[in-house]
């Protein structure tokens, strides 16, 4: 069995990768979600669009499934304290969740206006909201977020709801909302014909200029104004997971610290805004493949600048920083995350070859044309 | 400490939502299956015929596939958000399940299920055989895994305590995922996954018949389904999951709780056909007993007993005491790790620990608990004896009358006597409701017979809940219940309006049509 340390940044990487693997994989659907009301002007045009993310976002879904379970497997502690103390918006994230299974698979089985606006709308919130709301959450880590574990070693949180929308954490929400804008469509301006494919990149520019001011904006506060955590402490790497046994300090600039300590690290922010400039050209230039892979190096860039800056903190507390979870205390047992780590070293590969094949299969533009030979109600 | 309007409140929540849940996994594991047979049929024959059956039933596996994707999001966050201590408490262990299920089962049935709907211009006829098939193989795969996640609540092997972590944390792996509970549940269920899609299937189609309508589909489709149908009744009661009911205390007291047994019969015990169980009496009045038929179902001997409800508790009873104990050392080893004293008392009793906790739905510290608390305690390992009694009654019997079904439909099929017996189309059409209702009952008769443990022996139920205001799960609690009865409505609303227009009414068939597939 491997090093407890190792393992448990090894599975920080995992977990970063497979958000950064949400991100590039639903995020294109939730991104073309949000959109696809506004770019397509017919029923014809946002069928195409449609048509564009439904044989594949059920997939792509899984990747926020498998990241929710493998917090569950490998990091309970943050499982159960983010989970529990994000309640009410956890639950307004799982109703726009639950509205894009049965709006793709409902809208089209009806010829009626009203039936489809109302899938339309129950979509775009589907796609929206959920996009607005994980840069919301990950804007709340930078700020810190208000519970304690009580004697029973239960995470108590102290917040409401809408201690959740302070400023910086609205601030990131949007930075991921553009993001997967621009994401889905550069995807959308790949996958489908005109007039709509035109429009997606016109959108999707404007999304990139959202994005690069809300990202350089968010880095500004985070550097001159919020206050950051660092364990002071010996941090007992190795040693069983409990999260009160260390000292945390809390200063303003200390979400810089590991970028100060390895400048190298400064290359993922520098990804994150330089993919979102080539998107933005090439988008221009109506080259929509590369335009999607320049925007997945923004969401990697993105993810991984801010894994970063809170390393090796998962979730810091603002109540009683000593308690904040981090890396060293939250995780899994050793057996535990080497078991997982096998499972996803062996399947992942095979998910991904078998996700490329699906990919492969449905190759090629969705045009009206085509749109319009499905005379069936389906 | 423990809030009992969070804790209630919460445990509603999640039965609402797991019996929502279950309405619709069952159906797509059944129908999965049966596009498969389908499908190989029309691949082996080349007769259009059988592709148009599996375009309409999947069509209709379509409408079902998304309500159960959209209520098994819920599953998977609750646990986090209202049982925020279970999590933390037994996440080492029971995460990985949950965890191997995304991987190895949700992204396989999930990615190929999109190409099962968008993918018959697109690929070969072995090609697209290939892909359902590989979507009703994530689906039962996926079912495997949150059985075996569920059977280690069931009966908690290979984990321990961890007085550093206060956690559970695994031992083996091997033994989690060879937990002989969740292999007596993973073939019952499962089965019972492919009646439902049976029945389903023999309903609707013998709507069509009685209405005259798709002759030609609705004769096929209760061939398939009333030969498929019949086997897997068979191995729904054959393989019924009571085998792995001696395989723990938890799991003996629900045997007892479901048979009404109070007292240990000389064994082989005898089965209580009917009856009424009195709980403040602890008897059973005007039972209809068949000697002998429950020690040899239960124990597969003629000499081993069946332990009644009074003794396991007077065991539960030895165990708290011997719980308290492990509480108190534990209690020691949280202010000093390195106390020998406390580690060999933590070490002699810890097994014991779970018991221990019952206590704090009375008493804060157990130690102080006084001799009725121990007792209260005792008795509240019996899960509520009437509802298992009833519902495992109501659900064996309806396991009985699935066979007596399906075996009628397949000598009718076997002889092309369907149109010929109006009645029985009838019946078979109002069967209809009948396989939810068993898979429900079954829930109940597993996860109520559970109670008062979320992890048997090891968590009680009342502990595992989140601390989280009472206010806040009135609102999810309400919100469900709107948003779902909305959903249900239309997911009912569609079923029936595509029955209703059947096969014929979908326009982009005959075969040939120019149409490149769509989302059917």
């Amino acid at each position: 069995m491997s090093d407890y340390e190792t393992l448990r940044v090894i599975w920080w990487l995992i977990l970063g990768a497979l958000l950064i693997g949400f991100a590039i994989m639903d995020g294109f659907d939730l991104g073309v979600g949000a959109t696809f009301r506004f770019v397509g002007r017919t029923d014809e045009e946002r069928r195409a669009l449609l048509e564009s993310i439904e044989p594949v976002w059920e997939g792509n879904q899984v990747w926020f499934i498998l990241a929710g379970g493998a917090v569950f497997a490998a990091w309970p502690l943050l499982y159960a304290a983010s989970f529990s103390g994000l309640y009410l918006a956890m639950f307004v994230l799982l109703v726009a969740l639950i509205l894009r299974p049965v709006g793709f698979l409902y809208r089209n089985k009806i010829l009626d206006a009203r039936w489809r606006n109302a899938w339309d709308w129950a979509l775009f919130l589907g796609g929206a909201v959920p996009a607005l709301l994980f840069g919301v959450a990950f804007g709340n880590l930078f700020l810190g977020l208000p519970f304690h574990f009580d004697e029973l070693e239960r995470p108590v949180y102290t917040g409401g709801f809408f201690g959740l929308l302070r400023p910086f954490a609205l601030l990131a929400g949007l930075v991921s909302l553009s993001m997967l804008i621009m994401h889905g469509s550069a995807y959308a301006a790949l996958k489908v014909g005109e007039p709509m494919s035109a429009r997606a990149a016109a959108v999707g520019r404007a999304a990139a200029i959202v994005y690069a001011i809300g990202f350089i904006a968010a880095g500004i506060w985070v550097a001159s104004v919020l206050t950051g955590h660092q364990i002071v402490s010996q941090a007992n790497v190795r040693g069983p997971s409990n999260p009160m046994a260390k000292d945390v300090a809390v200063y303003q600039g200390a979400w810089l610290l590991n970028f100060r300590a390895h400048r190298i690290l400064w290359l993922a922010p520098a990804v994150a805004l330089l993919g979102a400039g080539v998107t933005w050209v090439v988008l221009g230039a109506r080259r929509p493949g590369v335009a999607f892979l320049s925007s997945c190096l923004t969401l990697a860039g993105t993810i991984l600048t801010a894994g970063i800056a809170l390393f090796p903190f998962l979730m810091p507390s603002s109540e009683l920083p000593d308690q904040g979870l981090t890396v060293w205390d939250a995780s899994s047992s050793a057996r535990t995350l080497f078991i997982m780590l096998c499972a996803v070293v062996i399947i992942l590969p095979v998910v991904l070859a078998y996700t490329a094949w699906v990919f492969h299969v449905l190759k090629g533009r969705i045009t009206l044309e085509e749109i319009r030979r499905h005379t069936g109600v389906y | 400490m423990i809030d009992f309007a969070v804790v209630n409140l919460s445990r509603l929540q999640f039965a609402l939502t797991a019996l929502y849940h279950f309405l619709f996994v069952p159906l797509t594991l059944g129908l999965s299956m049966i596009l498969v047979i389908m499908e190989a049929v029309y691949v082996m024959t080349g007769r259009e015929i059988w592709k148009r059956m599996t375009r309409f039933w999947g069509l209709l596996f379509g409408i079902n596939f998304a309500m159960g994707v959209a209520t098994g999001i819920t599953m998977e966050f609750q646990f986090g958000t209202n049982w925020a201590y279970y999590s933390h408490y037994v996440g080492d262990i029971f995460g990985a399940p949950l965890a191997l299920e995304g991987l190895m089962a949700f992204f396989l049935e999930s990615t190929f299920v999109g190409l099962f709907f968008f993918g018959w211009e697109r690929l070969s006829r072995v090609g697209h055989l290939v892909v359902t098939a590989l979507v009703a193989l994530g689906s039962s795969l996926s079912a495997l895994w949150i059985l075996i996640a569920n059977a280690w609540m069931q009966h908690p092997v290979g984990a321990q305590f961890n007085y550093q972590t206060m956690r559970m944390e695994l031992l083996s792996f091997g033994g989690v995922l060879f937990n002989p509970v969740a292999q007596a549940k993973f073939v019952h269920t499962v089965a019972a996954g492919y009646v439902v899609g049976s029945v389903f299937v023999l309903a609707v189609s013998a709507w069509y018949l009685l209405r005259g309508r798709n002759v030609d589909i609705a004769r096929r489709s209760m061939a398939v389904a009333a030969s498929f149908g019949l086997a897997c009744a068979l191995s729904v009661v054959v393989l019924g999951d009571e085998s792995g009911y001696m395989a723990s205390e938890n799991q003996k007291m629900k045997i007892a709780a479901i048979e009404a047994e109070w007292r240990t019969e000389t064994p082989p015990a005898s089965f209580t056909v009917f009856g009424f169980p009195d709980v403040a009496a602890r008897t059973t009045h005007a039972a209809v007993r068949v000697p002998w038929m429950l020690g040899l179902i239960a124990t597969r001997s003629v000499d081993e007993p069946v332990l009644g409800i009074v003794d396991l508790v007077a065991r539960a009873r030895v165990r708290i005491v011997s719980g308290i104990e492990a509480h108190a050392a534990l209690k020691a080893l949280r202010a000093n790790p390195s106390d020998t004293a406390a580690q060999a008392r933590f070490a002699a009793h810890q097994a014991d620990l779970g018991y221990g906790l019952l206590l704090l739905r009375y008493v804060s510290e157990p130690s102080t608990a006084t001799s009725q608390q121990i007792e209260d305690a005792a008795w509240s390992t019996v899960p509520n004896v009437p509802v298992l009694f009833w519902s495992f009654r109501m659900m064996v019997g309806l396991g009985f009358y699935f066979i007596a079904l399906f075996a009628t439909a397949f000598y009718l099929s076997a002889r092309h006597r369907f149109e010929q017996n109006r009645w029985f189309l009838r019946l078979a059409f109002l069967s209809l409701p009948l396989p939810w209702i068993a898979a429900e009952l079954g829930w109940i008769v597993a996860e109520h017979g559970r109670q008062p443990w979320a992890i048997d022996g090891v968590l009680p139920t009342f502990l595992g809940v989140s601390p989280v205001p009472a206010t806040n799960v009135w609102l999810s609690l309400s919100g469900f219940v709107i948003f779902y009865s909305a959903l249900a409505a239309v997911d009912v609303y569609l079923m029936v309006r595509m029955i209703r227009r059947g096969p014929e009414g979908l326009g982009y068939w005959p075969p040939g049509s120019a149409a490149r597939s769509g989302p059917q």
